[in-house]
């Protein structure tokens, strides 16, 4: 199969790797780089358990091609925490008992980061439509919204 | 995924050429949400996809009072429900375009992927057909432009030629005493396909009609127009009567099939019930 070379920045920090012409962005993100945060739910665009940010916006990874990241700036779940230091929405999703099996938990926490991103401080319905498209077998949401607020009065009361 | 190779066009003319010598099999690429799927589940085949998303005709949204507002085919939906032009002018553009997906789906999808895509069902075609929007097209022998409602030609199917592509969608200036609205009945509250889905535009003088367009998704092989209403309406004053005859014309043209989604008599009666409610809100529009 046709490989092709991409560069990109993914977490800061620049990639040059090859991928096949026809692999997604998922695949590449996995099965290319090791990075296996990303999770393949179904990989028909419903769930959001692959969702990364890429140029500043949620895409789930499955419905984008791997080629098309090519020049583009990627966040994946990798990058979420500080060093040794959680991000406070991973926090407030670990004290808020907000995973249980934990699939969906990287896509909900980047795209609950892409929402804190841009509402710093989101009403319980606007995180309820903005995480609409991400979905959870286990928890029944509620914890996860709860999680969401939480985090956003945490990153609030310190900045 | 099927064997393929992807190319990224920067102007009209290079997509254009891409997609001619590619033959059959070439395809756009907007936001892939239709698209990346089908291609994975072997429900088109594709041995080509041609990115048109670093065209500078296809991304963004502009709007002039004098020429109206060019929304490029391969924006992401969040820059069209979010532009302030869009949202001031054009709320029933917003009411379908802000439904499409979630937020992921919606940093991708684009008008023009919906449209090409043409499903039956697909949100933003009856938005775009009630509000007589024009789909601008290049192709090898240059470019035409062919109104939303005259696009499709079947489920899945439409008037594009082979090498042709959508570059804009034109919508004409908004004028004072007009009124647009959109809506759709999914059994949850997002995230799903539409049961039925409206979209209404009013033109009013006086209190009365002096333009109406209203048009009906998932009834039909393709999304409808329902001139009869137009009929019913112009020259009228609206009131109740007027509008339950215009709601009885909606169940009336609606030609659905039965699904999952829906029997025949449950979609006729909502292909009504969302006239009705979308004419309504228009009306409000039209005269605030
Ligand atoms: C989870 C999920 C939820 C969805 N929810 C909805 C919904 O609620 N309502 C709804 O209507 N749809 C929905 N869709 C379908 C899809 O997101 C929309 O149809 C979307 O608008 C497609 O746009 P796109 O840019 O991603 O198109 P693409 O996938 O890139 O393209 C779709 C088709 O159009 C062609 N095409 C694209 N752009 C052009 C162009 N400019 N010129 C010529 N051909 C072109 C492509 O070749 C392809 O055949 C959903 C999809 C997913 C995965
Ligand atoms: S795996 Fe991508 S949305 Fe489900
Ligand atoms: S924790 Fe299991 S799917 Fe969400």
């Amino acid at each position: 199969m046709a490989k092709i070379v991409l560069n990109t920045i993914i977490n800061g920090e620049n990639r040059e790797f090859l991928a096949d012409e026809r692999d997604s962005l998922l695949e590449a993100l996995r099965e290319r780089l090791g990075l296996m945060g990303a999770k393949e739910g179904c990989n028909n665009g419903n769930c959001g358990a692959c969702a990364v940010i890429m140029d500043g916006r949620l895409v789930n990874s499955c419905c984008v091609m791997a080629a098309e990241i090519e020049g583009a700036e990627l966040n994946t779940i990798e990058g979420l925490a500080d060093a040794d230091s959680l991000h406070p929405l991973q926090e407030a999703f670990l004290e808020n008992a907000a995973l249980q099996c934990g699939i969906c938990t990287p896509g909900f926490l980047m795209a609950s980061k892409a929402l804190l991103d841009e509402n710093p401080d989101p009403s319980e319905e606007e995180i309820r439509w903005w995480l609409a498209g991400n979905l959870c077998r286990c928890t029944g949401y509620d914890k996860i919204i709860r999680a969401v607020q939480d985090s956003a009065q945490r990153i609030n009361s310190s900045s | 995924m099927q064997s393929l190779t992807y190319q990224r066009a920067t102007s009209i003319g290079e997509a254009v050429s891409l997609l001619q010598n590619g033959g059959d099999t070439a395809r756009v690429l907007a936001g892939g949400t239709d698209l990346i799927v089908q291609a994975r589940e072997r429900k088109r085949d594709v041995s080509l996809l041609v990115d048109v998303k670093h065209i500078p005709e296809l991304i963004g949204v502009s709007y002039s009072p004098d020429t109206g507002l060019v929304i490029g085919a391969a924006t992401p939906l969040y820059q069209v429900y979010g532009n302030k032009d869009v949202k001031e002018h054009y709320p029933s553009i917003v009411e379908a375009s802000s439904v499409i997906g979630g937020t992921a789906i919606q940093g991708r999808a684009s008008l023009g992927g919906n449209l090409c895509n043409s499903s039956p069902a697909g949100d933003s075609l009856t938005a775009m057909m009630a509000i007589n929007a024009i789909a601008h097209i290049a192709g090898p022998q240059g470019e035409r432009d062919v109104p939303v409602e005259d696009f499709f030609t079947g489920p899945g199917r439409n008037v594009l030629e082979a090498g042709e592509f959508v570059v804009n969608i034109h919508i004409a200036p908004h004028q004072s005493g007009t009124g647009g609205a959109w809506q759709r009945f999914i059994p949850r509250n997002e995230m799903d396909i539409a049961v039925v889905n409206c979209g209404t535009y009013l033109a009013l003088e006086n209190g009365s009609v002096t333009n109406a367009r209203v048009a009906l998704g998932a009834v039909a092989a393709t999304p409808i127009m329902v001139p009869a209403i137009s009929e019913i309406l112009i020259g009228q004053a609206l009131n109740d009567e007027i509008i339950d005859m215009a709601a009885d014309a909606a169940s009336e043209a609606a030609t659905p099939i039965e699904d999952m989604r829906g029997s025949v008599k449950q979609r006729k009666h909502l292909a009504g019930v969302l006239t009705k409610r979308t004419l309504a809100i228009a009306a409000e529009r039209a005269q605030s």
